[in-house]
């Protein structure tokens, strides 16, 4: 077996640039290896393979950072649509106003740093038998194995008047970070004391479980706090609150009675209105509201279901959890929240990263004809700020089940904050900083 | 032999074998098992250890220590907020392979 062994640490911009050398233990076939990398005088050796990586969210960024860590011989393009990073984990303190926006912002340069080439564009087709992609401005990438990434993206159709009321403004999802997140900050801004802030919240599946409950905490500690007459309306498809419920529900109880009001079953049918006085339309009634904020029922990302990978319930791209290749297309690989979730997996940008690294992983391996890992392990954290400085946490950890050919969580294992807590606080915001730089080599 | 070696990790890969005999042998099977496996820590932990802000850095930290600490979030001993419920999703023979990769890894700014 030829099997070429990499250095960890292998990173060109860290200290550890001297290990960065791919390394070839071992005699026989290894040697014709050794002897190509003399002839074509790199520190890494020929390229054993192009990948193109779509979205630099927590999933493609983290399997573009990982593939030329831990295999700098891989020629990796990143395409993704925006200039900059947005995190949406910790942009609810932004709507809260208790960061700012350039607080949860990071560029790519790091990438850029360690060999990755970023491009910034448009993925609107995959060629998946002639193995390129083509690019909004009609420019093409080929690639060997292709890394889809492209987060969700959402259902208008499921509510009526949505898409309208977001695309002119008057409501606002939030739900990907970045202009979205400022947009809301503003309009609870301009709310009058007194206002009332309604939200909905769809029916599970959706990106980021705890999330709805933790952006309700974050506007009611500011208007708690700036506008106290004012009313938070948690409107919920759910029966009820879908993670860390118990701790949720003691922080609405605790910091917010009589401005926090939680409503079960309670599925948005329609919006209407104009800016300032919002509508929401349920099934028996219409709520009125200053400020609406609509997380939409969601599916993968468009380009997955472009690219034929949506094959699940028509919302979601079935994967092989042992390389995150999709079931649906050869050589394509699917990260993120774009995938059909393996049981209790939640879509968090935490698991996006912990998909990226598998896949980068097996993509390693294939790119050299090698087996993947046969036993792929993948965890969870995910902090919920419950006032600007308590936070709530659940962990899972996950191991692959040959059996069933799935993620299956580890009975005893993960859990819940005993109670919401200042020093998981603190934790919230150093994991923050600890998986931006671990995604984005920053 | 082919076997995965991180820098400056021979002693911590080796005295982990000794004591785990079945070390080797996932090792041997898969080179870059550990490796998958300290890369699940990293979101808090920070890549290869290197954590940032209040997290434990686990660079360069000796593997027996490593192992020792799990042991003791495992049993309860070790005052914890999240590490007690983590670590029971992780065999003790995963422990032992994440704790030597971290254990070969170099600080970060240390030479």
């Amino acid at each position: 077996m030829n099997r070429s062994t990499f250095r960890s640490s292998a990173e060109a911009s860290a200290p550890l640039a001297a290990s960065s050398r791919r390394r070839v233990l071992g005699a026989g076939l290894a040697l014709g290896g050794l002897a190509l990398a003399g002839c074509a005088g790199t520190a890494t050796g020929p390229s054993i393979g192009r990948v193109v990586v779509v979205g630099g969210g927590f999933g493609g960024a983290t399997a573009a950072r990982y593939l030329k860590m831990w295999a700098p011989n891989v020629d990796v393009t990143l395409v993704e649509r925006n200039p900059t990073f947005v995190s949406c984990p910790i942009s609810n303190l932004v709507v809260g106003g208790f960061r700012r926006i350039e607080d949860v912002t990071r560029g790519y340069d790091g990438l850029k740093a360690m060999g990755v080439k970023v491009v910034q564009g448009d993925v609107v087709a995959v060629d998946a038998a002639g193995r390129k992609v083509r690019l909004a401005g009609g420019q093409e990438i080929a690639y060997d194995r292709l890394v889809l990434s492209p987060g969700i993206d959402f259902m208008w159709d499921a509510v009526g008047g949505l898409q309208a009321a977001v695309d002119s403004g008057r409501i606002t999802h939030s739900w990907k970070a970045g202009a979205q997140t400022v947009a809301l900050r503003r309009q609870l801004e301009a709310m009058p004391d007194g206002g009332v802030f309604a939200m909905s919240i769809p029916k599970v599946p959706y990106r980021c479980p705890p999330g709805p409950y933790e952006r309700a905490c974050m506007v009611a500690a500011y208007l708690k706090q700036a506008k106290p007459k004012s009313k938070v309306l948690v409107l919920d498809a759910n029966p009820e609150v879908q993670s860390k419920k118990a701790l949720f529900e003691k922080a609405f109880k605790d910091h917010y009675t009589g401005i926090l009001e939680y409503r079960p079953n309670a599925e948005l049918k329609e919006v209407s209105g104009t800016a300032g006085a919002m509508v929401a339309k349920l099934e028996f009634e219409d709520v009125k509201a200053d400020v609406l904020n609509v997380v939409p029922p969601q599916r993968a990302g468009d380009i997955a279901r472009t690219a034929g990978l949506v094959n699940v319930n028509n919302r979601w791209a079935g994967v092989d959890w042992l390389t995150m290749e999709s079931t649906a297309v050869p050589g394509v690989h699917v990260l993120g929240d774009s995938t059909f979730s393996a049981p209790a997996m939640p879509k968090s940008g935490h698991m996006a990263n912990q998909h990226a690294k598998v896949a980068a992983a097996a993509i390693i391996n294939l790119l050299q004809g090698q087996a993947v890992n046969a036993t792929p392990v993948v965890m969870n954290t995910c902090y919920s700020f419950v006032t600007a400085r308590d936070v709530v946490h659940v962990a899972s950890v996950h191991q692959y089940d040959a059996k069933d050919k799935t993620f299956k969580t580890v009975p005893g294992s993960g859990g819940v904050s005993a109670a919401a807590n200042q020093l998981e606080g603190r934790y919230a915001l150093s994991w923050a900083d600890n998986i931006w730089g671990d995604m984005l080599a920053v | 032999m082919r076997r995965f070696l991180p820098a400056a990790g021979l002693s911590a890969v080796l005295s982990a074998a000794v004591l785990v005999p079945a070390t080797v042998h996932a090792q041997a099977a898969d080179p870059n098992l550990a490796r998958n496996l300290a890369a699940t820590c990293a979101n808090c932990h920070g890549t290869n250890g290197n954590a940032r802000g209040d997290m434990k850095p686990l660079a360069g930290v000796p593997a027996d220590k490593i192992v020792a600490m799990m042991a003791d979030y495992r049993a309860g001993n070790l005052p914890a907020t999240i590490m007690h419920q983590i670590v029971k999703g992780y065999t003790e023979e995963q422990v032992r392979l994440i704790a030597a990769y971290f254990a070969a890894q170099k600080p970060a700014g240390k030479k």
